[in-house]
């Protein structure tokens, strides 16, 4: 059963012409930040930390008490995360294009609670519609005066930049994020010990949060943070919107309840995913981004609650759940998440850079019908190298996250389905070309 | 040579003045160069980096790192067909196969008339119509066969013109507020012809 609990960040969406200041004002817009002004900036950040507001990037962690780590200085930036990129994502995508003035809200917000000189929104590249829609709503804010100098009246002023990106994954992890806004290759910085919120932009203290994260201020502003947290079960609050994708028959975005859902309500709920396609059997899913580990039918009835699935092994993630029915190729998908990721390994760690290519590597050859008996082991063992131990959250080898996060496709899909691995291999053809 | 045209360059030196470091409008200025002459030309390269003090190896350096930027000629259209997984799952490799037939070129390819690249890339976030493509980064989802022809026919003929600007051109919105008064081009630059793009 899906709750009756109203939706937040897609509340405007479907309203004709969503993306224009007008229809924006018509539906309450532009009055989060109003209230926001008129309070102290520690109480907007109070009120943020009530709501415990989870980061809905991938890592999960709360905005509140990151805002709170932000290092004191004169110069501090604030940087909106709007680089989608993790596959089978595509949220903000749609927040970019159907509700870009709730982000640009959401962002003014945040500048004033933790004071901000400047803020950016780096968009995805690939995403033109929404550039152009999120720099149409940023000349409009301006002209509307909630952008630039003195804020709708408040003696607070703040210039927001909206920042294409130019096509590379690696661009979401937050540091290397910064690196590209700054002008260069996307490579990540190693982190410890300089985090962005003591170093980021240009070495001076920096927020980076996600563009779904600062769609939820308006709303915790004007209800109140108490009543956010009122919604979903214990740390996972509000609601949060989910990609489902894949073999379901009504792929989309929704956005429920946070926690008081399982996958089997994402996946087959008539409102939500409907089912599989062709009446199929549900083979095996992926609970959040392709760099989380799959999960089989067996845990169809987890609630979407990013610490039980943190427990079970896998990861809420970047919100993301793929389904898979029985007519699919698991050695197909683990190398096709496997390709991805070696194509978009940046390149800076040797595990990551030479892992990921032997890893597509041998992947390729079994599903083409040349892999080798020996070739589970060799799998194994050189995700060991990249992850020793090929526990979750994997254990850090690398500069950033992406390395370890490799395996997860191919030691899910050797546990899961080794049988399927080895008749790849006996029979030197794929079953289900 | 194709440097940047007087309005480009004031464009240019309009973002500049939009970021507290210069270099930070290199990716910015560089979709401008791309959008002016369909790719990455080494004029405009070496132009861009000359506008933020930066040497061109530099401003290649970091240009190579991105997938969108192109520092060869394309086609006026690039055709970008997904093949990540829920694109797989919904007939992805199927639909890239067709396209490469249709348009006779493998992925890197392009037409012998300049129309067309061919790409086969990462998701694009558009995942909810899988299988899907993008045309010079404008969406199409649920793509068949059949669609996929018609929409190679329309584009070719020019119908689609409106929705899908040539490649290159990524946000065609321009900023028009808080713009710190950005220095007229100085004369030398101004005349810098305006490069036809290669079609
Ligand atoms: C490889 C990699 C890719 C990432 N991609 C994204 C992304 O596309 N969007 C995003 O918001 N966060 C992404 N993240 C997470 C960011 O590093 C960062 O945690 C997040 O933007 C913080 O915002 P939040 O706290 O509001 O979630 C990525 C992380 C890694 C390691
Ligand atoms: S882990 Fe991979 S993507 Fe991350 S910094 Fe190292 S090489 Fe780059
Ligand atoms: S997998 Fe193709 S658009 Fe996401």
């Amino acid at each position: 059963m899906i709750t009756d609990a109203a939706p937040i960040v897609t509340a405007r969406i479907g309203n004709p012409q969503s993306w224009t200041l007008q229809s924006y004002l018509d539906n309450g817009g532009y009055d989060g930040v109003r209230k926001a002004l008129t309070m102290d900036p520690s109480e907007v950040q109070q009120e943020v930390l009530t709501a415990n507001l989870l980061g809905r990037g991938g890592a999960g962690f709360e905005a509140g008490k990151k805002w709170g780590m932000l290092a004191k200085g004169e110069t501090k930036y604030l940087v909106i995360n709007g680089d989608e990129s993790e596959p089978c994502t595509f949220k903000d995508h749609m927040l970019l294009e159907e509700d870009p003035h709730q982000i640009i809200e959401g962002t003014l917000i945040c500048a004033y609670a933790i004071g901000a000189s400047q803020a950016f929104i780096f968009v995805r590249g690939e995403f033109a519609l929404g550039l152009e829609r999120l720099s149409s709503a940023v000349n409009e804010a301006y002209a509307f005066g909630a952008i630039g100098r003195n804020i709708l009246g408040s003696g607070f002023s703040i210039d927001l930049v909206v920042h294409p990106g130019a096509g590379a994954y690696i661009c979401g992890e937050e540091t290397a994020l910064l690196e590209s806004l700054e002008g260069k290759r996307g490579y990540p910085r190693d982190k410890p010990p300089w985090f962005p919120a003591v170093k980021g932009l240009y070495s001076a203290p920096t927020i980076v949060n996600n563009v779904e994260t600062m769609s939820n201020l308006p709303w915790i502003v004007t209800n109140g943070g108490a009543a956010f947290a009122a919604l979903g079960i214990g740390r996972s609050t509000g609601t949060r919107l989910f990609s489902v994708s894949g073999h379901v028959k009504r792929p989309a975005n929704y956005e429920i309840e946070m926690a008081k859902h399982t996958f089997r309500d994402l996946i087959f709920d008539p409102k939500l995913g409907g089912g599989i396609r062709n009446d199929n059997q549900l083979k095996a899913f992926v609970p959040g981004g392709v760099s989380a580990p799959w999960f089989g039918p067996d845990q169809i009835d987890m609630a979407l609650d990013q610490d039980a699935v943190g427990k079970a092994g896998s990861m809420l993630g970047s919100g993301s759940v793929i389904a898979m029915d029985d007519t699919t190729c698991m050695v197909r998908a683990a190398w096709r998440i496997t390709r991805f990721f070696h194509r978009e390994s940046c390149g800076q760690c040797t595990p990551c850079r030479e892992g990921g290519g032997w890893l597509d590597k041998i992947m390729r050859r079994i599903e083409l019908g040349q892999g080798r008996e020996s070739d589970l082991d060799l799998l194994l063992d050189v995700c060991d190298n990249i992850a020793p131990g090929l526990g979750w959250p994997p254990q850090k080898t690398t500069i950033c996250v992406l390395g370890p996060s490799i395996p997860s496709s191919i030691t899910s899909g050797i546990k899961m389905f080794r049988d399927e691995f080895l008749v790849h291999i006996k029979d030197g053809r794929c079953p289900f070309a | 040579m194709p440097r940047l045209t007087a309005e480009n360059l004031q464009r240019a030196r309009q973002l500049i003045a939009l970021y507290p470091q210069p270099r930070s409008a290199l990716i910015p200025i560089l979709h401008i160069v791309q959008e002016q002459d369909g790719w990455l030309t080494p004029d405009g390269m070496a132009h861009a980096g000359e506008l933020l003090d930066i040497d061109p190896a530099e401003v290649y350096g970091t240009a190579s790192f991105y997938d969108m930027f192109f520092t060869h000629p394309v086609g006026r259209h690039l055709v970008s067909v997904c093949t990540n997984l829920a694109c797989l799952l919904n007939g992805a490799d199927e639909l890239l196969e067709h396209a490469e037939a249709r348009l006779g070129v493998a992925p890197g390819g392009t037409t012998a008339d300049g129309q067309f690249t061919l790409e086969e890339v990462e998701c694009i976030a558009f995942c909810g119509a899988a299988p899907c493509l993008a045309v010079n980064w404008r969406f199409f989802g649920n793509i068949g066969n059949e669609d996929f022809d018609r929409l190679v026919d329309d584009l070719a003929a020019g119908r689609l013109a409106d929705d899908v600007p040539p490649h290159g051109t990524l946000n065609r919105v321009r900023r028009r507020v808080g713009l710190s008064a950005a220095a007229p081009a100085p004369a030398e630059d101004t005349d810098a012809p305006a490069q036809a793009r290669p079609s």
